[in-house]
């Protein structure tokens, strides 16, 4: 017999439906079955279907929100921030140098503690002018207090959004969901769409726990002394350690309601490997392929994708690796200290690691050059891949 | 097994909607892993232009180009040099053309269909520029056994629901009946 949730989620499977649609479509779907009340936003290249199909929601009826047209990213941010504030779901896309604009605000959502959740479609930076992906947006947010998701498909990337607003929520930090310019945000995948009313059960309305209201007059961000100052600054990283938790038990409940899951690192054939590729994004699922390959080969490899970056998962990362031998794939650079990605890891690890800065600019990187990346890699630190085929 | 397409066209003509096509197309047929992207996703008319498809049983992991595609689709004669790169031994060529197979010296299985002539002959146009995307993939049945072309028209129709998904599902037959193949 099958048990109460164990049907409902048949019913979900039989009911919903799969449609074929781009990373940027994912996003715009996800945040109207989020019920998203404020949308502000403004567009560039590669999110701006994001937006337009947002927009487009809410102009026939089909999402009951605010679209607010702004000037810049900056004012997306800060408006989005606002919106947040008064207790309303918040909700916003950008890219590149938008979220490089948004900068200021990001420190402003994550230090205010309110949950917005944001897509980052991701793509390199100006000079010179190049639309394709890359990481380096996204980690330049690092340290702005916000949770940093990175998926490798569309459903992740729906799936994770949806997941985003409830552990945003429950521990009022901002959500920042990252998916890849082009090779995600334009590429048609299959999407399985929820049940409206499921989602709605897995993502209640939750009452913020400060916010602007006439009947109760308070202020956000006033002037602090240092006693209260370093007391609100502990906050957030206290939040972001129990996010760890949170991130688990949401994504367990995600399971038990829709059938999927996502742990902050996706593993594949990790356990028995002697090798262990670090990577984030597509290159961490193309990796897979790499391993299929090398495996064959006698070489036994598996790889690990990170997902969540922040909070980092350094114990997982600490066990994964455990003695393996390690391989990490940056596709950003921190110029004068190297790949993020691979300091991050190298600062949890206590033996040395090899590491490559792949696929800048949008640089295709093919699991054939993964593979021969693995073959030689020998402990050098940060050799750079400036070609498709090396 | 996995099916790797590749498509060669310049921008306007419908490669990109042609790759996005034949993945649902590819999902119809009951396939778990289907996947379309274009190479630039900056839409430049008349420039030429590249799209991706991939078909698999299981879930796609690869987000890369394709190098190695199983078939290719020309939708202009003098792309066929850009088309044949790293085609496989025993590829398929579709090619939009008035000619028959056996007028191309190419070493590669060909399939030929004139996707321009049908796509005039239907009235599809875009700011006066025949859309050849609908037709051209009538031929992909002839060449590929798990596509059928009922899996191709009903995905046109999906895509563009009313007339406009009729006009073109209409297109893609007629191409399918006059695709010529030499193996």
């Amino acid at each position: 017999m099958l048990g109460r949730e164990e049907i409902e989620r048949k019913k979900i499977k039989e009911e919903g439906t799969t449609v074929i649609e781009t990373g940027n479509h994912a996003v715009s779907l996800a945040a109207k079955f989020a019920r998203a009340d404020v949308v502000a936003a403004y567009p560039i290249t590669p999110q701006t279907q994001i937006v337009e199909e947002i927009a487009k929601f809410v102009e026939n009826g089909e999402m009951n929100a605010k679209f607010i047209r702004v000037e810049s990213e900056h004012s997306a941010m800060a408006a989005c921030i606002g919106a947040s504030a008064t207790g309303a779901r918040a909700f916003t896309a950008t890219s590149s140098q938008g979220l490089l604009l948004m900068h200021e605000m990001l420190f402003a959502a994550g230090g205010y503690r309110l949950p917005i959740v944001m897509a980052n479609v991701n793509r390199s930076l100006f000079p010179p002018w190049n639309i394709l992906v890359e990481h380096s947006d996204s980690l330049a947010q690092r340290d702005t207090g916000w949770i940093q998701f990175y998926c490798a498909s569309n459903q992740e990337v729906f799936d994770t959004t949806i997941q985003a607003f409830k552990i945003a929520e429950e521990v009022n930090l901002p959500a920042m969901v990252n998916l890849e310019g082009f090779i995600m945000s334009h590429t048609h995948m299959p999407i399985e769409l929820p049940m409206q009313d499921a989602v709605d059960r897995f993502l209640p309305r939750r009452e913020h726990l400060w916010k602007l209201d006439v009947d109760n007059p308070g202020t956000f961000g006033s002037m602090s002394n240092p006693e209260y100052y370093v007391l609100m600054r502990k906050g957030i990283e206290d939040a972001m350690k129990e996010a760890r938790t949170k991130i688990l038990d949401v994504n367990t409940e995600f399971e038990r309601e829709f059938g999927r899951k996502y742990e902050p690192i996706e593993c594949y054939k990790c356990e028995d490997a002697e090798t262990v590729i670090f990577a984030m994004g597509t290159i961490g699922k193309e990796s897979k392929r790499a391993v299929d390959e090398l495996r064959n080969e006698g070489v036994k490899a598996g790889v690990a994708r990170i997902r969540l970056f922040r909070p980092f998962p350094e114990e997982s990362i600490k066990s994964i690796a455990e003695g393996k031998k390690i391989i990490i794939f940056d596709r950003d650079c921190s110029f004068g200290k190297g790949g993020v990605l691979s300091t991050e890891i190298r600062s949890v690890l206590d033996k040395p690691a090899s590491s490559y800065v792949v696929g800048i600019g949008g640089l295709d990187v093919p699991y054939t050059t993964i593979k021969k990346c693995v073959e030689r890699a020998n402990g050098q630190k940060d050799e750079w891949i400036t070609e498709v085929h090396p | 097994m996995m099916y790797e397409i590749r498509f060669h066209g310049r921008g306007g003509q419908g490669a990109v909607t042609a790759a996005a096509l034949l993945c649902r197309a590819g999902f119809l047929a009951g396939k778990k892993g289907v996947q379309a992207f274009p190479l630039f996703g900056a839409e430049r008319r008349g420039a030429p232009v590249k799209a991706f498809a991939r078909i698999d049983d299981e879930e796609i992991v690869l987000a890369s180009q394709i190098y190695e595609p199983d078939y290719v689709f020309v939708f202009e004669e003098w792309l066929i040099e850009y088309a044949i790169e790293g085609l496989k031994k025993d590829g398929w060529m579709i090619i939009n053309t008035k000619k028959k197979p056996e007028d191309f010296d190419l070493d590669c299985k060909i399939a030929t269909t004139d996707a321009t002539g049908i796509a005039l002959s239907n009235n599809l146009k875009v700011a006066g520029f025949p859309v050849i995307n609908s037709s051209i993939l009538g031929a992909f049945p002839k060449v590929c056994e798990e596509i059928k072309l009922e899996h191709i028209t009903q995905a046109i129709k999906n895509y563009w629901p009313g007339d406009i998904g009729k006009n073109n599902a209409h297109a893609c037959e007629q191409a399918f009946n006059a695709t010529e193949v030499k193996e």
